[in-house]
């Protein structure tokens, strides 16, 4: 196992104040970038190092920085800090002990895209993050690192802290925009793709707070060292949030193409003794699940995308023998009817009727032909909308139905076993309210 | 029209604050509802009325009949002069005056509006998006439980139920479930007024929401500011980056007069096993 890059001494008791992250070392990548290389070669080294983006989708991130127009208008980074993804928790540990590292990615990314405006997407549950990005914020504009000449450069750039107010849809990159611009977050029709036309109508670099605080060490190391970690499409280290039935759940840096089951088992701590890992979500819970055989798979995004999943925020969410299938999947459904924007149809029907199948599972009301239908309505969805919400649930979901469908059908005959009567029990008469308000 | 939307709102509509005029300790009989209240005794304005159907959503308030708190106008100006576009103030304009009024009360829209120069029915439609938002009166108190798939692997389901029980008939309690709040790594957990604190065990609800109740930080040693990284990586320094003892400049090296040094990652707290087990 290599040794940590972004996690290394992130406990060291200060780390948060502009001090103590110079003294370790903290904006020397700045400086290095801003006063001895050029745009072009920042850019190069991050083509060079193979960097793919941290939250979810995985593009490669220097591909993306070179999609940005090169014209002289206002150009715009943002940086994705709403991390909602069930069971992702690796940019709030980033942000609330180093920030200062974030927003050195920040400045050195705009620099390579030429963006004079910079964004953190906070979202608003995270007030004591935010807190401590304000204070940080306010410590490298004092120093000279945000503003007008940042280091005698030329290059300027201003960073406003921007705070959400609870939406997981706002972690899609589009309907980020729309709320960063004031509105309801829902998605926008791509393309024109946010490099081209985004925030304000203007040029916008979207990146995950992991990627960009990856950056200030790409350029200390140099991109084609930075390569080297890895395998060979998915270079570098990924801070991993393992959680759920494990017994040693949090963040773990590890190298990428590391085994699952080492992840999971050695750093985690595998399941609680006496049970067995069932399945897992190995990127956050919108990705299709693994069972216990997929353990020995390389964690990187190549090989889960081959085995029919995806590394998405690399978010591992381990489920044991002792949940039942169903329960997690209704759970799941709940959520992302509870997240849909209701702009697509087949997103806000089909999570609704979602819910309502796996509900007619649990009740009894179900017979196996209603798995067809509940297959069918994923893959209805899947593709049919504007943004990614409505397949992540679909894909999951449809994923426990293939995998589990013996348990699916077993949770079916035992539910109507309990009840005989298709669980339609007569309505209890209404209750009398006396006065009511407002009759 | 008018009649249906004010019968659905009375019937939803929870009571905030209660006045003098309650029974003792709050008790009162369900069906039963008061009206909140200033400490004062004046009627909470705005508490009752979903829209003003007397005025037009889609008319930008005028400043010369909305009075607006002084520091509110300061802080949603203050806002606005941050962004390119000033509409882009919407959310931490709204959240500024639901901190004002307690919830986005169709007063505290129509002066965020004003100040603004948005329509009120433009914020509605904001507001009405977001999870944080409140459109409705609520406790003071926000207890978020997330109760998503990773905290309710641990036994969030019965956390939730537990909070409800213990904080049932106060109306200073805001007690939710929440999408996931991003802090697996101590599931179960609750965002108490903002702050992090888990793993909650069963037996903590009590002693939570009494720390709530007098105003003191909830759970002390279980705040997640307080918890090390579980990486065992943590601790060790960056290879390659340590060239020469005492070069002034790298990452995670020991600097000299640096006593302490990194600490080590200390051990996660044994988990809390699922309530079903």
């Amino acid at each position: 196992m290599t040794d940590p890059i972004l996690f290394a001494g992130i406990d060291e008791p200060g780390l948060d104040t502009i001090d103590v992250y110079r003294r370790r070392g903290g904006y020397e990548s700045l400086h290095k970038a801003l006063t001895t290389m050029t745009h072009e070669q920042v850019l190069d080294e991050l083509q060079a190092s193979g960097l793919r983006g941290r939250g979810g989708a995985g593009f490669p991130t220097g591909k993306k920085i070179s999609f940005i127009p090169a014209a002289q208008i206002d150009k715009y980074l943002v940086c994705n800090a709403d991390e909602s993804e069930p069971g992702t928790f690796k940019d709030r540990e980033l942000m609330q002990k180093s920030p200062h590292m974030l927003i050195e990615g920040i400045v050195i990314g705009a620099y390579a895209a030429g963006a004079n405006r910079s964004f953190i997407y906070i979202r608003g549950e995270y007030v004591e993050q935010a807190d401590i990005i304000d204070a940080a914020l306010l410590e490298a504009e004092a120093a000279g690192y945000l503003g007008e000449d940042i280091l005698g450069s030329g290059f300027g750039l201003s960073l406003v802290l921007h705070r959400g107010a609870g939406a997981y849809i706002c972690g899609e990159e589009t309907g980020l925009l729309d709320s960063l611009e004031g509105k309801r977050g829902n998605p926008r029709l791509k393309p024109p793709f946010p490099a081209n036309q985004g925030l304000y109508q203007g040029p916008t670099l979207i990146n995950n707070v992991e990627t960009l605080a990856t950056i200030p060490h790409i350029i200390r190391m140099g991109g084609a060292e930075y390569a080297k970690i890895g395998t060979e499409t998915s270079a570098g280290t990924k801070l991993v949030s393992v959680s759920g039935n494990v017994q040693r759940p949090g963040n773990y840096e590890v190298e990428l193409g590391t085994p699952s089951r080492e992840i999971i088992y050695d750093l985690a701590g595998g399941p609680p003794e006496g049970r067995e890992v069932k399945f897992w979500f190995p990127g956050g819970s919108s990705s299709p699940v693994l069972l216990a055989e997929d353990l020995d798979l390389p964690y990187d995004f190549n090989t889960l995308a081959e085995a029919g999943s995806m590394l998405g925020s690399g978010a591992i969410i381990v489920v044991d023998d002792s949940v039942p299938v169903v329960d997690v999947a209704l759970k799941l459904a709940k959520f992302y009817r509870h997240e849909s924007c209701g702009k697509c149809t087949p997103c806000r029907e089909g999570t609704r009727w979602t819910v309502s199948m796996l509900e007619r599972v649990d009740a009894g009301l179900a017979t196996p032909m209603d798995l067809d239908i509940m297959a069918s309505v994923q893959e209805q969805i899947i593709g049919n909308c504007l943004c990614v919400l409505g397949d992540a649930m679909a894909m999951p979901i449809g994923s426990m139905v293939a995998k589990f469908r013996d348990e699916f059908e077993a949770h079916i005959e035992a539910a109507r076993a309990r009840n005989p009567f298709g669980g339609e029990a007569p309505d209890p008469p209404l209750p009398l309210v006396q006065g009511a308000v407002g009759a | 029209m008018i009649g249906r939307r004010r019968k659905r709102d009375a019937v939803l509509l929870p009571a905030v604050e209660r006045g003098p005029a309650d029974g003792p300790d709050g008790q009162d009989p369900p069906a039963q509802r008061t009206v909140p209240r200033f400490g004062h005794g004046s009627r909470v304005p705005g508490w009752d009325d979903a829209v003003d159907l007397t005025k037009d959503p889609s008319e930008i308030p005028d400043p010369a009949t909305t009075p607006v708190d002084r520091r509110l106008r300061a802080e949603i100006e203050a806002h606005m002069a941050k962004y390119p576009d000033f509409r882009s103030a919407a959310i931490p304009a709204l959240a500024a005056a639901q901190r004002h009024h307690g919830w986005c009360s169709p007063e505290a829209i129509e002066q965020a509006a004003c100040v603004m120069r948005l329509t009120p029915g433009y914020l509605v439609s904001v507001a009405s998006f977001y999870d944080m938002l409140e459109t409705r009166p609520v406790g003071k108190h926000a207890v978020y439980v997330c109760t998503n798939i990773s905290c309710s692997l641990c036994g969030a389901d019965a956390l939730m139920e537990r909070m409800r029980e213990e904080t049932a008939g106060d109306p200073d309690f805001n007690v939710r479930s929440f999408e996931c709040l991003g802090a697996c790594d101590i599931a179960p957990m609750a965002s108490v007024d903002g702050v992090y604190v888990g793993p909650i065990a069963l037996d903590d609800v009590p002693k939570l929401v009494a720390q709530v109740r007098e105003g003191v930080p909830p759970l002390p040693n279980k705040q997640l500011r307080l918890r090390k990284s579980t990486d065992p990586g943590a601790a060790r320094a960056v290879p390659g980056t340590t060239p020469q003892p005492g070069s002034p400049h790298s990452y995670g090296d020991q600097m000299p007069g640096d006593a302490a040094g990194p600490p080590a990652a200390v051990e996660h707290p044994p988990p809390t096993p699922p309530a079903d087990a």
